[in-house]
């Protein structure tokens, strides 16, 4: 493969990619309009990390193109361990090229749709309109998410219809393994009127190093009464910059529950975001961080509440050691009028070695009387009468260290709902934490 | 037959010496229990034969077996025999009871010769219900969210499936009400024998109505100031404290007072 490094993609460069994956003019326009937008616009400011200096810009090609998968025998190890072998909903991704998809007939008759983004562009335009970077992440609200916009190469389009309820997890793997690569990825779920769906995705490197970005957008739609479980376990190379946002809608007595593992070794910086529009709507928001070696970090989670009797729960644990640094932002944020809103939060980080640093900073704001917030935050090393207690049974030091920070990791652990992906996360938190 | 032999042990926590000199020796086969009223150096005692971070021994010797104890570390302690049920045991989220339980038992044995799943959970079952603990405790996180006396049930439930060779029981009688003290001696009273002694650390001598101990010792001002065998037991329950005072010339027992 030639390796030719653009600092910028012109625009006859994002219209002649548009072309290649037959978009329809809509979507041409909206990526050139975003192109010329990114020069302009300033990039976010995640509270408390400086990231002026970070390249978010240069890669080293826009696509690569990979191999598809025939079957799941093809894949590699690594990637086979995190599927179930009943996994009848999947979509793999091989760096920006789609490699694999299945969803039950049955699914599929009742109107389900799981593709890859580009198909979704070319075949479902009006609900790809309706819902894509307009109403949860939008275009023009940073470079980043500009550059999104106008350079996205890959992702999946999941759509549940009306009263439906998905039994079984749908599954995304992105895999990538080819140092060049860069992920402009986008995951678009849309969960419509009281239907209900489980989705579990994983971005995952099998190559140690990243010359690429990863800037990353989901979005997810919960119509009322929906309910949209969505788990994520992030294990991307170092050398990436990483910018992943993902946001959720919440209407009417919708709900979106988070589980997130944010284990990339690269630097990252992470937006998740839950609008609780709905009246009595539901946010869950649960992350777990481990960071090592000389990693930045910055975890921003947000829950806003416009529904009244909406609630919202952020659970924060990050475990920092080596050189690495966190910043974990809590935001509860209660509008004018969502009376009866409660808004919760807990952010805790456990340190392993004096160069580590990590910092909770929640923030309430609240512009409502008739509400109820609460909020805790540390900031601290292994307990050591922790360590005292486990030992006493005989346990040795190492041995009940991993203990106590497996334990401060479960909650996001625990509730990953297929069996592969939470032993996937477990193996990871093992490796990065020793 | 083992031994545990405890010799002129002085101890410190944060600058303050709290034992003055206190010795016991505790064999295999034997109940011993420590007596005393509040604030004279009995848990403090507990806690630095366990090896408990914060307490500082400045002088004299534990010796388990001709062993230094002293010079292991808290999980040597452990492997070598030693167990303490805690007071304040420390409550530690997303760590299961009974994996915690395992991970313990599995401490004591090599690496490929880890206690069977089956096993294991047939034993914890038997041991539970001899407790009167319900099932769901194994899988709850480890003494989160446990009440009082969930806490020091589950402390003996550790010391029946680890099975050491001595235990200190740390007022482990303390908060019960009377039918989950009957359970908790009954526990105790299944480890009895030639393999097992034990320390028993209470102010209240109602629990040695259910376990009767070999020996008997008071302490006061850090130090052991008599011996004695069950029957000083009873004699402290109908008399209390104030004739052995009177006996030593004791005016104030907590340690903070010299003799």
């Amino acid at each position: 493969m030639t390796v030719e490094t653009k600092l910028t993609m012109t625009e006859q460069d994002v219209r002649s990619f548009s072309a290649s994956h037959s978009e329809p003019e809509e979507f041409t326009n909206l990526r050139v309009q975003a192109l010329a937008a990114a020069e302009a616009l300033p990039l976010p400011k995640p509270d408390k990390t400086k990231i002026i200096n970070w390249n978010f810009t240069d890669f080293p090609v826009h696509t690569v193109q990979s191999s598809t998968y025939a079957s799941l025998d093809e894949l590699p190890e690594q990637v086979k361990s995190i599927v179930d072998t009943d996994q009848k909903n999947l979509y793999i991704q091989h760096n920006n090229t789609p490699a694999y998809i299945s969803l039950d007939k049955n699914l599929q008759q009742q109107g389900v749709i799981l593709t890859d983004i580009q198909t979704a562009i070319r075949e479902h335009g009006d609900l790809v309109a309706k819902y894509f970077m307009t109403e949860a992440v939008k275009a023009e609200e940073h470079k980043l998410t500009a550059l999104h916009a106008a350079l996205l190469n890959g992702g999946m389009f999941l759509y549940v219809p009306k009263n439906l309820a998905i039994k079984n997890p749908v599954q995304a793997i992105f895999v990538h393994d080819n140092e060049e690569a860069s992920l402009f990825n986008h995951a678009l779920i849309v969960a419509d009127k009281g239907s209900e769906v489980t989705y579990v995705e994983n971005y995952i490197s099998t190559v140690p190093k990243a010359k690429g970005q990863a800037n990353i957008v989901s979005e997810v739609f919960a119509e009322d009464n929906a309910s949209v479980t969505y788990g994520a376990v992030d294990v991307l190379a170092e050398g990436f910059t990483t910018y992943v946002n993902r946001r959720g809608v919440a209407q009417r007595d919708a709900r979106i529950e988070w589980a997130l593992g944010m284990m990339n070794d690269s630097d990252t910086i992470s937006d998740n975001t839950t609008f609780l529009i709905g009246d009595n709507s539901v946010g869950d928001t649960k992350t777990v961080v481990v960071g090592r070696g000389t990693q930045k970090q910055n975890f921003t989670t947000q829950v806003i509440h416009w529904g009244k009797n909406s609630d919202g729960q952020i659970l924060k644990h990050g475990v920092m050691k080596d050189s690495a640094s966190a910043i974990f932002n809590g935001i509860g944020k209660i509008e004018h009028g969502a009376t009866k809103a409660n808004a919760e939060q807990e952010s805790r980080v456990l340190m392993l070695s004096p160069k580590a640093r990590g910092d909770a900073n929640p923030i309430l704001l609240i512009d409502e009387d008739d509400v109820t917030a609460g909020h805790a935050a540390s900031v601290g090393r292994v307990d050591p009468l922790q360590l005292y207690y486990l030992m006493s049974r005989g346990i040795t030091k190492q041995e009940a260290e991993r203990l106590v920070i497996h334990g401060f990791l479960a909650p996001v652990v625990n509730v990953l709902p297929i069996e592969g992906v939470k032993k996937q996360l477990t193996e990871v938190i093992e490796r990065k934490v020793r | 037959m083992s031994t545990l032999v405890i010799k002129d042990l002085h101890v410190e926590i944060e600058g303050k010496q709290i034992l003055k000199g206190v010795n016991i020796t505790i064999n295999t086969s034997e109940i011993h229990a420590i007596m005393g009223p509040n604030g004279t150096g009995k848990s403090t005692l507990a806690s630095a034969i366990m090896g408990h971070p914060k307490y500082e021994v400045t002088q004299g010797t534990i010796e388990l077996d001709g062993e230094d104890v002293l010079a292991m570390e808290v999980d040597e302690r452990a492997r070598a025999g030693l167990f303490l049920a805690m007071q304040y045991p420390s409550e530690i989220s997303g760590v299961t009871n009974a994996d915690f339980m395992r991970s313990a038992m599995n401490a004591r044995r090599e690496e490929g010769n880890e206690v069977s799943l089956m096993k294991f959970i047939r034993e914890l079952d038997s041991k539970m219900e001899t407790l009167a603990m319900d099932q769901d405790m194994a899988q709850r996180y480890l003494n989160e969210g446990f009440s009082g006396g969930e806490k020091k049930r589950n402390e003996i439930l550790q010391m029946m499936m680890i099975k050491p060779t001595f235990a200190v029981l740390d007022e482990i009688d303390s908060g019960l009400d009377i039918d989950a003290l009957k359970v908790v001696s009954d526990g105790i009273n299944q480890m009895k024998g030639e393999n097992f002694g034990c320390l028993i650390i209470t102010h209240y001598q109602r629990l040695l109505n259910y376990i009767t101990p070999d020996h008997v010792h008071v302490m006061m001002q850090g130090r052991v100031v008599k011996s004695g065998g069950p029957e000083l037991a009873h004699k402290l329950e109908a008399e209390g404290y104030d004739w052995i005072k009177a006996e030593l010339g004791i005016e104030d027992e907590t340690v903070g007072q010299e003799a």
